[in-house]
C-alpha cells in the first residue's frame, strides 16, 4: 500500500537512481562533513522522489517527459566555447560588472571577468571554494536552502557540482552587480546540471545579483539551480534572473531567501525560454521591518510551458511583501502561478498584497492560478488578485483608427502590458534588458507570422 | 468628399439605421443632431469600421472610393479620423509613443518622411500647447488619470497631427466645462480647411455657436429626417425635437 502510494506520488528518474556511480567525481567528495550532506540528500531525495502532479504543489506542472530522458552528469571538458559564443546569446551588457560563465554548470574562468573586489567581498566559484577553502563554506551551504520536503533541492544537494560563493561584508555596498552566465550547451546524450549559489548579505550591506541562464543550439539538456539567500539585519539585495534557455531545456529552479529584521529582497524573473520551465521562490520574513518584493514576467508561444510558483512567509511584526507577476501566453503555451503567503501567528501588522495578471493570445494557451492567503494574526493587511484576459477589442479599435495596424496595435498592447512591470523595477540596467527582451519577444513572433 | 446613400445598418439583429442620406462636401462643417438613439454614435462607428456593423443596405463613398470595403486602419491612413466620444483607456502605452507610432504610420502610408523622435517633439509641442495639454500630460499612458475634459482635447490633438481629410467629431462638447469648450473649439476651427470635411455630431446647440456650421441635420430613427443651415439647430434649441414633429427619445 505505502509502496503505491509512493509510486503515485513520484515518477522513477533513472539518473537519480546512479548517484553511487557519479558520486567519486564530485567536488569535496573527500570532505566528511559534504559527504554527510550529499547522502542525506540523495537519501531524502530517494524517500521523496520526483514528484507526480500528485503532490499539490506540483499539480500543473509534470515532469514526467524531464524523467524519461537520457541524463547524464556533465563531463565538459572537450567542449569548447568561445566568448564570443557567449557574447552571441547576450544582449550587450551597458556597464560594469563582476562576471562569471558557467558552460553546463561548470565555471569557466577564461571566459569569466571577476577582476578586483574590494576588501573582503568574497566571489568565488562553489568547486574551487571547496577545494581551497571548505571552511568558509561548510557554515553556509544547505542552511537556507533546508532539505526537508523539496525533492529537486535535494538533488541539487546531492549532485551540486559548482556554482558560487558571495559574500559581502558589513556595511559594504557593491557597486556594481554580480552577472552569473548559465550556458547550456547539450551534447551527443544530454547533460543535466545543479548548481549551488550562496550568498550572504551581512549587516547593512548591498548586493545585485543577476543571473542569465540562456542556451545554445535546439538539443535537451536540464538546469536545476539552487540560490540560497541570506540578509543580515538591514542588508539590501537585487536579484534579477533571465531565463531564456534553449527550446530543448527543462530548467526547474529554487531559490530560498532568509531576511533579518530591516533587511530587504527585491526579487525580478523574466522567463522567455525553456520548453518546461519552474521558478520557485520561497522567502522568510524574520526579522521585524523586512521586506520583500518577487517579481515576474513570462512570455511563452509554441508549446511552452512556464511555472512561478512562490512562497512567502511572515513570521513576525510588521514586515512587508508585493508581489506581481505578469505574462502573456500565445498558441498551445501554458502558464502556471502559484502564489502562497502565510502570515504566522503573533505577525501582526503584516503587509503583503500579492498580484497575478495573464494575457493569452489564443484560444488553446492555458493559465492556471493558484493564490493562497493562509493567515494566523488578526492585526494584518493581505490581498491577493488574479486576472485572466485577452486583448481588448475597444483598445485594438482605437487604435486601429489611428493608422497602427492590427499586428502593430497587438503589439503596442502586449508591449504596454508587460511594460508596466518594468516600472517595479529598481535596477534601470535591468529594466531595460527587461523591455528589449519584450520586444524581441514581439519581434520574433512577427517574423514567424509573417 | 463623403456620400452616404441609403445606409441600412443592423446591430446585434436591430435595424438602427434604416436607410440614410447624408452628403458632405469637402471645405464644408455638418452638424448632425437628433435625440438618443437615433443612430448618430453608429453612424460615427460605422464610418470608422467598427466590427459588429452588418450593412444591409446602401453604401458610403468617400473620395470617390468605398470606405465600407477598406479596413479601419486604412481608412485612417486615407484621411478619415474619428473623434471617440468616449476615448479609450490604454495602460502602459504611452501618449507620445501612441502618437508618434500612428503620426508615422499615416506619413509613411502618403510617402512623407517619418518622424525622428526629436523632430516629432517639436511638432507636437506647438500643437499640445494651443490645446492647454501639459508636457506631463504626455508621458502618461493613453488616457489614463485623463479628466472628461483632457481626453477630449487628446482627440483634438489626435486630429491636429493626423491631419485628416474627413473628420468625424461625436459629441466631443460632451464633458466639457465652458472654459474648455472654447478652447477645444478653436482647436477644431483652426483645422478647418478648404480640402478638409468635418462633421460634428451634438446634442447642443451651445457647441455650434463655437463651431458654426454650413449645414444641420436632424438624425431621427435612423434616418436624416431634416436638413438646413445653421438657424436650424436654433429652431431645434427654441422648440425642442417636438416643434419640428419628432417625439422626443421615441427612438431609444
Amino acid at each position: 500500500m505505502a509502496t503505491s502510494r509512493k509510486q503515485e506520488r513520484s515518477i522513477p528518474l533513472a539518473y537519480a537512481e546512479r548517484y553511487r556511480e557519479f558520486a567519486p567525481a564530485l567536488p569535496g567528495a573527500d570532505l566528511p562533513w559534504l559527504k554527510n550532506l550529499r547522502q542525506e540528500a540523495i537519501a531524502r531525495f530517494s524517500a521523496l522522489g520526483l514528484p507526480s502532479p500528485r503532490v499539490e504543489a506540483w499539480k500543473y506542472t509534470n515532469l514526467s517527459t524531464l524523467a524519461k530522458q537520457p541524463f547524464v552528469p556533465v563531463d565538459d571538458a572537450d567542449i569548447a566555447v568561445s566568448p564570443a559564443d557567449v557574447a552571441a546569446l547576450l544582449p550587450p551588457e551597458d556597464g560594469p560588472s563582476y562576471r562569471m560563465v558557467f558552460v553546463n554548470g561548470r565555471l569557466r574562468p577564461e571566459l569569466s571577468a571577476v577582476g578586483e573586489l574590494p576588501p573582503n567581498v568574497r566571489i568565488c566559484g562553489l568547486a574551487q571554494a571547496l577545494t581551497d577553502e571548505p571552511a568558509q563554506l561548510e557554515p553556509h551551504l544547505g542552511r537556507v536552502a533546508a532539505l526537508n520536503g523539496h525533492a529537486l533541492v535535494a538533488l541539487n544537494t546531492a549532485f551540486m557540482e559548482d556554482g558560487c560563493l558571495i559574500q559581502v561584508p558589513r556595511d559594504e555596498a557593491l557597486e556594481a552587480p554580480i552577472h552569473l552566465i548559465f550556458l547550456g550547451r547539450p551534447g551527443a546524450t544530454p547533460p543535466a546540471y545543479h548548481p549551488r549559489i550562496v550568498v550572504i548579505a551581512e549587516l547593512g550591506s548591498r548586493v545585485t545579483l543577476i543571473e542569465s541562464h540562456v542556451g545554445a543550439g535546439q538539443g535537451v539538456y536540464w538546469s536545476n539551480p539552487v540560490t540560497e539567500i541570506r540578509a543580515e539585519p538591514g542588508a539590501v539585495v537585487g536579484h534579477y534572473k533571465f531565463q531564456d534557455e534553449g527550446p530543448g531545456a527543462y530548467h526547474i529552479a529554487r531559490t530560498d531567501v532568509a531576511l533579518a529584521a530591516g533587511s530587504r529582497y527585491e526579487s525580478f524573473v523574466m522567463a522567455v525560454g525553456a520548453g518546461l520551465s519552474r521558478n520557485e521562490i520561497r522567502v522568510a520574513l524574520g526579522g521585524e521591518g523586512a521586506d520583500c518584493r518577487l517579481f515576474g514576467g513570462y512570455m511563452m508561444r509554441g508549446r511552452q510551458h512556464v511555472d512561478n510558483t512562490t512562497r512567502i512567509d511572515h513570521l513576525v511584526p510588521g514586515c512587508t511583501s508585493r508581489e506581481t507577476y505578469k505574462g502573456v501566453l500565445d498558441n498551445r503555451s501554458r502558464g502556471v502561478f502559484q502564489g502562497q503567503i502565510v502570515v504566522h501567528k503573533g505577525a501582526q501588522k503584516s503587509d503583503g498584497r500579492q498580484l497575478s495578471r495573464t494575457l493569452l493570445l489564443s484560444r488553446e494557451a492555458e493559465i492556471d492560478t493558484k493564490p493562497e492567503l493562509e493567515i494566523y494574526a488578526d492585526d494584518v493587511t493581505c490581498s491577493h488578485g488574479a486576472a485572466v484576459g485577452e486583448l481588448d477589442d475597444d483598445q485594438l479599435f482605437y487604435l486601429r483608427t489611428r493608422g497602427i495596424d492590427e499586428a502593430a496595435a497587438r503589439g503596442l498592447l502586449i508591449e504596454g502590458f508587460m511594460g508596466e512591470l518594468a516600472d517595479e523595477i529598481g535596477f534601470a540596467r535591468v529594466r531595460d534588458r527587461m523591455l528589449a527582451t519584450v520586444s524581441a519577444w514581439l519581434s520574433e513572433r512577427r517574423e514567424e507570422a509573417a | 468628399m463623403l456620400e452616404i446613400k441609403n445606409l441600412r445598418v443592423v446591430v446585434d439583429d436591430k435595424e438602427i439605421l434604416k436607410g440614410l442620406d447624408l452628403t458632405v462636401p469637402a471645405g464644408e462643417v455638418h452638424a448632425i443632431m437628433g435625440p438618443n438613439g437615433s443612430g448618430k454614435s453608429t453612424l460615427s462607428y460605422v464610418l470608422a469600421g467598427r466590427d459588429g456593423y452588418e450593412v444591409r443596405d446602401g453604401g458610403v463613398t468617400y473620395l470617390g472610393k468605398d470606405l465600407l470595403a477598406i479596413m479601419p486602419e486604412q481608412r485612417a491612413r486615407e484621411g478619415v479620423f474619428l473623434a471617440f466620444q468616449y476615448p479609450v483607456e490604454i495602460p502602459g502605452v504611452g501618449s507620445a509613443t501612441f502618437l508618434k507610432t500612428a503620426v508615422n504610420a499615416v506619413r509613411k502610408h502618403r510617402g512623407e518622411k517619418e518622424f525622428d523622435a526629436l523632430e516629432f517633439l517639436k511638432l507636437v509641442r506647438a500643437k499640445r500647447e494651443a490645446l492647454g495639454i501639459s508636457e506631463e500630460m504626455m508621458r502618461r499612458p493613453l488616457n489614463v488619470g485623463f479628466s472628461g475634459g483632457e481626453k477630449k482635447r487628446n482627440e483634438i490633438l489626435q486630429m491636429s497631427l493626423l491631419e485628416p481629410r474627413l473628420a468625424i467629431l461625436d459629441e466631443t462638447d460632451s464633458g466639457l466645462d465652458i472654459d474648455a469648450l472654447k478652447v477645444v473649439a478653436d482647436g477644431v476651427n483652426a483645422l478647418r480647411r478648404e480640402d478638409r470635411a468635418i462633421v460634428v455630431i451634438t446634442h447642443y446647440q451651445r457647441w455650434l455657436d463655437y463651431i458654426v456650421p454650413d449645414s444641420v441635420h436632424v438624425l431621427s430613427e435612423g434616418r436624416v429626417v431634416r436638413s438646413g443651415g445653421k438657424e436650424l439647430a436654433l429652431e431645434l434649441e427654441q422648440n425642442g425635437y417636438g416643434g419640428i414633429g419628432l417625439q422626443a427619445g421615441a427612438a431609444v
